[in-house]
């Protein structure tokens, strides 16, 4: 398999990443490094093994439904780059070409 | 007091009860000492003089009331820079966290203000801990007090190089493929990574949820059980964090080694082991053999994939993790200069222009092993072969008590050596990953000096909540071989 420059600028899309060029290119060329690498891993006969997706085989970890203490909303808007009247602030979320 | 900063936590503990030094002359002889060493290894990239003289006389005040039994009254205490703690500058040394205050302590951090520790700032680490040389920091590189041309390790190479410098007693790091351990080895000193889920990772921005670990980083093995006393046990505010009792690690130091199994995998001792760090190996073999431990040849067999089953599982959690770097509730955000960016491009353009390349290269690694039609092939593959390492692991655990093997397989790098070549960087955590993806504990200690004087790391491994066992192994050895006396000439 063979990642290409367009693959690379489609995966940074999903990701909200916005690379140049230069990027671009040094990322296709280093990740089908790492990923011929990778590769190897298909020598595994994995037919039958349960993934390991976590290591702690407890089940959920619940707690009671009570109110506890939580942040102001002053001190959880403290590092916000804006906020207004107790929001954060963000940028027009429909866009034309979206 | 000059020679305070030399002091292990446990001897300057000692002198406390003696003297009663105070917490404010201990923190002077910590600014002393960094204002000499300092600017030379760039450890720190939050170290407020001010503010650690003004925490000491805090401590000094409290010292009437309640000194008696703080585990770590008055002793200094490193975080890196990824463990929040309240209203203290916390940046995971990106460009994208830049002027960040959590507004709460992680709580490794709160356990560490409450046993009287005086913190004493960040240190400085591989980006987002992405990295294994201190060479992605938003901040430049930390430099190896052993050789200043040299990488200190990573991702914790702030901690490791600040304890191996004198500029603190202890240190926290974070260990997700071998953070804590291969800059512990490189540096020439202790550090541990705790079983998953010993210590709690709230408060610990995370990289990788299934693998992270906090843990120590420390000048000797006694001190790695005392700081471990201090930050193990159940937190109801991490899901992850085991409710299993927590012994008394100090009480386990002593024992011995004598009868214990301990195994050698083959695949650990092939090509691509440094014929220096061979020799030191088989030194620490011997002390062990001395010591009345039995060795065993052993097989992981599939050690060769661990490095493959780490990268693709670890970058596809922090892709996800690091989603929340977007510019909207914190950090950094991308200004457009006609103020009509709409909020997607806001928050591409932020993360293209404040993430480091190693931040963006491992987020499109892991989007592309998460993405439609590559899912089965990575990730899916990479967890399932994750479970035969991890069964590799039980089957070893049935015929020996702990695992050794060398920590690294070379000793410190160039600066700038591996940086252009991700692939060979990644090669270089193959001894410490498999731990990771078993979950098991790991510490790495000092076992010897390679020709031109640069430290070598011997790394213990045992079974799940097992670190008794790693601790009292590690204390026997360093009892026989000493190797926590050499320091570095600055």
């Amino acid at each position: 398999m063979k990642i290409k420059r367009g693959d690379i600028k489609y995966v940074a899309r999903l990701a909200r990443i916005h690379l140049t060029g230069e990027e671009e290119e040094l990322f296709s060329a280093q990740l089908n490094d790492v990923f011929s690498y990778m590769d190897k891993l298909q020598e595994n006969d994995t037919v039958g093994v349960e993934p390991c997706v976590h290591i702690p085989s407890s089940s959920n970890v619940l707690r009671d439904d009570v109110p506890g203490q939580s942040l102001s909303s002053e001190r959880a808007l403290a590092n916000a780059p804006e906020q207004s009247v107790g929001f954060f602030k963000v940028p027009k979320i429909i866009e034309s070409n979206e | 007091m000059n020679n305070i900063c030399g002091l292990s936590a446990y001897q300057l503990k000692e002198l406390i009860g003696k003297n009663n030094i105070k917490a404010v002359d201990i923190a002077s002889s910590i600014v002393r000492r960094h204002d000499e060493v300092d600017g030379r290894i760039s450890g720190f990239v939050n170290f407020d003089k001010d503010a650690v003289i003004d925490r000491a006389l805090c401590l000094d005040n409290l010292a009437d009331m309640h000194d008696r039994g703080l585990a770590l009254f008055k002793v200094p205490v490193v975080l890196k820079d990824n463990i929040c703690v309240n209203g203290e500058l916390t940046t995971c040394a990106s460009g994208i966290l830049q002027g960040f205050r959590p507004p709460y302590d992680a709580t490794v951090a709160a356990r560490l203000k409450s046993a009287g520790a005086l913190l004493l700032g960040k240190s400085n680490m591989d980006e987002f801990a992405f990295g294994s040389s201190c060479e992605t920091s938003y901040y430049g590189p930390t430099k190896n007090p052993y050789d200043l041309q040299r990488i200190p390790g990573g991702s914790s190479g702030g901690s490791a190089a600040l304890v191996a410098s004198d500029q603190t007693m202890l240190a926290l790091g974070s260990d997700t493929g071998g953070s804590i351990r291969q800059p512990a080895a490189l540096c020439g000193v202790v550090g541990l990574k705790p079983t998953y889920g010993r210590v709690s990772r709230y408060g610990l921005i995370a990289f990788g949820s299934s693998l992270d670990q906090p843990g120590p980083i420390t000048k000797d093995v006694r001190d790695c059980a005392i700081l471990l006393n201090v930050i193990a046990g159940h937190d109801k505010l991490d899901s992850t964090s085991a409710d299993v009792p927590v012994p008394d690690y100090v009480q386990s130091l002593s024992g011995g080694v004598k009868g214990m199994r301990i195994g050698l995998p083959k695949e650990y001792f092939t090509q691509g082991l440094d014929s220096g760090i061979k020799v030191k190996i088989d030194a620490a073999i011997s002390v062990y053999k001395s010591l009345g431990a039995i060795f065993k040849q052993i097989s992981l067999p599939h050690t060769e994939y661990a490095v493959s089953v780490y990268y693709i599982i670890g970058c596809s959690e922090a892709s996800s993790n690091l989603a929340r770097f977007d510019g909207m509730q914190y950090g950094y955000r991308y200004q457009s200069p006609d103020g009509r960016c709409g909020l997607i491009e806001m928050c591409m353009r932020t993360r293209g222009k404040a993430l480091g390349l190693e931040a963006k290269r491992r987020i499109i690694l892991g989007t592309y092993s998460l993405s439609s039609g590559y899912y089965d092939a990575y990730y899916l593959k990479a967890c399932k072969v994750r479970a035969l390492i991890k069964s590799d692991f039980d089957k070893a655990f049935n015929e020996c008590d702990m695992i050794l093997t060398p920590t690294t397989p070379t000793p410190a790098f160039k600066i700038g050596e591996k940086i252009k070549d991700p692939l060979s960087m990644y090669l270089s955590d193959i001894f410490t990953i498999p731990s990771n993806l078993a979950g098991i504990p790991a510490i790495s200690l000092p076992c010897g000096y390679s020709e031109n004087g640069l430290p070598i790391g011997m790394q213990l491994m045992a079974g799940h909540f097992e670190e008794e066992k790693l601790l009292r192994a590690a204390y026997s050895y360093e009892q026989n071989a000493s190797w926590n006396k050499v320091k570095p000439v600055l």
